[in-house]
């Protein structure tokens, strides 16, 4: 019998310890199935974040690095720069890359070093129990915006691909949603390529993920993939936002 | 042990002064240190460095409080640091921009017109190498010779310099004071 | 022939950190540093290194984190503010057993504070500036030749512990020049492997994690003790000292990197005057010298301990430690930037001390 589906050799068989309903596992299968086709085994290396996928090292089947919160695109420049030939990724959450880790990234970007970005985007800080992020959309409630997220208070939520599409140095930016089949088809080619532009040279690529998290979205996993398609995706539009 | 403290305006080669002369004495195999001043006043203001120079054993403090030579290219330089040298130490004042005398009575003064001097041989910016000439024939510290051969080691990449630093330091070194 | 030189000790640091096997750099400007990067950026390439100028000093550890976690010899510089900024990446590092180089030339404090010399990091570099149960080794050499040394081996030590290598200087030390002899270039193939280096090439089982993260309490205090382990055999075997004319001393001035060099001098000038005086200087900051200092406080001979430094008075609380009350031990102290000569190390002593 012709095997039609099986589990990325990128992952290790520990189980992921994400919440039901949470995205990052599509995300982490993602990011193993394009590692795999572009023939990264036994020159990889992967950069985990703080925030919910912190043990990230514990599921990618590679050599990885934790990193301190923000500091994966420093560390994963490092690492480069060290051995060229080595695929090295960071994943990274939307607290983690657009809050704390904002140097870190702006400057990799425009530094065009080639590594590869994964950047979940779920609006919310998951693993300290749903506190306000730089990506909380206007009116989103969060543990510390309990009435909703306002302009006066917060100012507005960042939208990354945009602002470093404005810079010379990223390869490839996109946007893509993990809301529906169509959608974590579309994101499969997204970060395929932005992993395929690493291995031929073609400098930073950063691919941004809308994601869910239901548990502190106090929504349910299906009512949490609804609030990505409709609030998040327009708030977040998707698309390809530099490409050279 | 020879205590030099060089002064002057940025510019002025005051702290490649002292670097000649810790080069001769690493040459002589003898001991020494460099100390510059360091901070905003490098850009443009006043610059001075601190030498040591120990023909027996490693130098240890670097830094002087009592000196026994005081190369002063600028007036703000001789007043600020005048007083800390010894009796019957030396101070060497560049007479083309100080128009005082030294008001330290118990040291020797020794007035160089190194600007002007430096001028004349066609070398505007080598004052200090005239000053450096004068000092070494009035402290013996090094011989002419070693002064010269330590001009073209340090300035071994700028060759083209080499004749007249060489030609300003002689200036210096034959001056009759 | 060795190669003689007349270096600043910034440039020396960086030109035998290389020799020694340096092939990574990343940093940050700040005075009065800066030579180091400078020279790091146009000398890493000629040895097939790499420089990196980063957008921060948090970045620069970073990058020294994720290079050191990779197999390279890295390294980082900076001056007390920036070096604050770094004690996030210093503990990260400590926790995930990286060895490393990092320099700190020390300006004054706090806060933005001024750029001139000062010795207020002491307590940030021995006792941990940043979180967690960790060490380092830390050398406060007080020449350009004795930089050349410590830098020059300073990467074997670090590797054999698995922890950064801290080099506390000053400004001073920093803009000194003296001339050096500098050694020959390190084989590389000499070099301990790493097998727990995140090269790239783990799969499976084999398969290196560079991490810090122990959730479960006791894992992580099974890790604490086994760094415990490797601090207590650093204690043991890496302790340095110098000793001048202490041997009949009455008086022994105490003082660790460029000041200790402007103490020796003070030493000198007492004993022209009768005094007998004499120079105890750690050469390892941590760790502290203690048997040297146990055998000075024990000693009948020694009637007087005095404590110079550029500080407040951080040092000093370790020489008192030492001293457990054997002995009076005064204090001598300068800051702000200001740098005590010899002299005033002898009025100091004349008037408090005899």
């Amino acid at each position: 019998m012709a095997t039609v589906f099986k589990k990325p050799s990128f992952l290790t068989d520990v189980p992921f310890h994400y919440c039901p309903g949470c995205t990052h596992g599509i995300a982490h299968r993602l990011v193993a199935e394009a590692l795999e086709e572009i023939g990264a085994k036994g020159h990889c290396v992967g950069v985990a974040p703080v925030g919910c996928a912190v043990f990230a090292y514990n599921y990618f089947n590679c050599d990885m690095q934790e990193a301190a919160h923000g500091r994966a695109p420093a560390v994963a420049t490092g690492i480069k720069l060290v051995d060229p030939d080595n695929i090295v990724f960071s994943y990274q959450g939307d607290g983690d890359l657009a809050s704390i880790g904002m140097a870190e990234i702006v400057h990799a970007a425009t530094r065009g070093v080639n590594i590869t970005v994964i950047f979940i985007n779920n609006a919310i800080y998951g693993m300290t129990g749903g506190q306000m992020a730089p990506t909380t959309l206007l009116g989103q409630k969060a543990t510390t915006c309990p009435d909703g997220r306002s302009v006066e208070i917060n100012g507005y939520p960042i939208r990354m691909c945009e602002m470093l599409a404005t810079l010379d140095g990223p390869s490839y930016i996109a946007r893509c949603s993990l809301a529906d089949v169509k959608n974590v088809k579309q994101a499969k080619k997204a970060v395929l390529k932005a992993f395929r532009n690493q291995k031929e040279g073609k400098g930073f690529s950063f691919v941004e993920l809308l994601s869910t998290c239901p548990t502190n979205w106090h929504l349910s996993p299906v009512q949490a993939l609804e609030y990505v398609k409709n609030q998040m995706t327009e708030q977040y539009p998707l698309g390809v936002f530099r490409e050279v | 042990m020879e205590k030099i403290i060089v002064a002057g305006f940025g510019g002025q080669g005051v702290l490649s002064l002292g670097q000649l002369l810790v080069y001769a004495a690493m040459y002589e195999n003898q001991y020494a240190t460099w100390l510059p001043s360091y901070g905003p006043e490098m850009r443009g203001g006043t610059a001075n460095c601190s030498v040591v120079i120990d023909a027996d054993k490693p130098v240890a403090s670097p830094i002087i409080a009592i000196a026994d030579t005081l190369i002063a290219m600028n007036k703000p330089s001789l007043e600020k640091f005048q007083a800390n040298v010894r009796e019957g130490g030396l101070v060497i004042i560049n007479s083309s921009l100080i128009f005082e005398k030294c008001a330290n009575k118990n040291a020797r003064a020794v007035y160089v017109d190194a600007n002007r001097i430096a001028h004349s041989l066609g070398n505007n910016k080598a004052s200090n190498l005239v000053i450096l000439g004068a000092y070494i024939r009035q402290s013996g510290l090094f011989s002419r010779e070693v002064i010269l051969s330590t001009i073209e080691k340090v300035y071994a990449s700028k060759p083209q310099f080499i004749p007249s630093n060489k030609a300003c330091f002689e200036a210096g070194y034959n001056l009759e004071v | 022939m060795a190669e003689r030189k007349l270096m600043k000790g910034n440039e020396a640091i960086a030109e035998a950190a290389i020799r020694g096997g340096c092939r990574f750099y990343a940093g940050y400007p700040i005075t009065p540093q800066n030579e180091i990067p400078e020279y790091m950026s146009w000398r890493l390439p000629q040895v097939g290194g790499r420089f990196i100028q980063a957008e921060s000093e948090i970045s620069a550890i970073n990058m020294v984190y994720g290079a050191a976690g990779a197999g390279a010899r890295a390294m980082t510089s900076s001056s007390s503010p920036g070096i604050s900024l770094k004690q996030e990446g210093i503990s990260y590092i400590c926790g995930a057993e990286l060895p490393c180089v990092i320099i700190n030339m020390v300006r004054s404090g706090p806060g933005l504070g001024g750029i001139q010399p000062a010795q207020s990091d002491y307590f940030q570099t021995v006792k941990g500036g940043g979180h967690g149960d960790y060490r380092m080794l830390v050398y406060s050499p007080c020449s350009v030749q004795e930089c050349v040394d410590l830098l020059y081996d300073a990467y074997d030590k670090a590797e054999e512990y698995r922890l950064p290598v801290m080099i506390l200087g000053d400004g001073m030390l920093g803009q000194i020049m003296e001339a050096v002899t500098l050694p020959e270039m390190k084989d590389a193939a000499s070099f301990a492997k790493k097998p727990w280096a995140a090269d790239g090439t783990g799969v499976g089982e084999g398969r290196r994690i560079i991490n810090s993260l122990y959730i479960v309490p006791d894992e992580l205090e099974a890790m604490n003790r086994k760094l415990q382990k490797v601090y207590d055999r650093m204690c043991e075997n890496e302790v340095m000292c110098e000793n001048y004319r202490t041997d009949d001393a009455e008086i022994v001035i105490t003082a660790y990197g460029t000041v200790a060099r402007i103490a020796k001098s003070a030493v000198d000038v007492l004993r022209e005057q009768g005094i007998k005086a004499g120079l105890l200087r750690p050469i390892t900051l941590y760790p502290f010298p203690k048997e040297y200092f146990e055998s000075v406080m024990s000693s009948p001979t020694v009637k007087d301990i005095v404590a110079v430094e550029l500080s407040m008075g951080q040092y000093v609380e370790d020489v008192r430690l030492a001293a457990a009350g054997r002995k009076k031990v005064s204090f001598y102290g300068r800051s702000g930037g200001n740098v005590m000569s010899p002299e005033d190390i002898v009025e100091y002593v004349l008037k408090e001390v005899k």
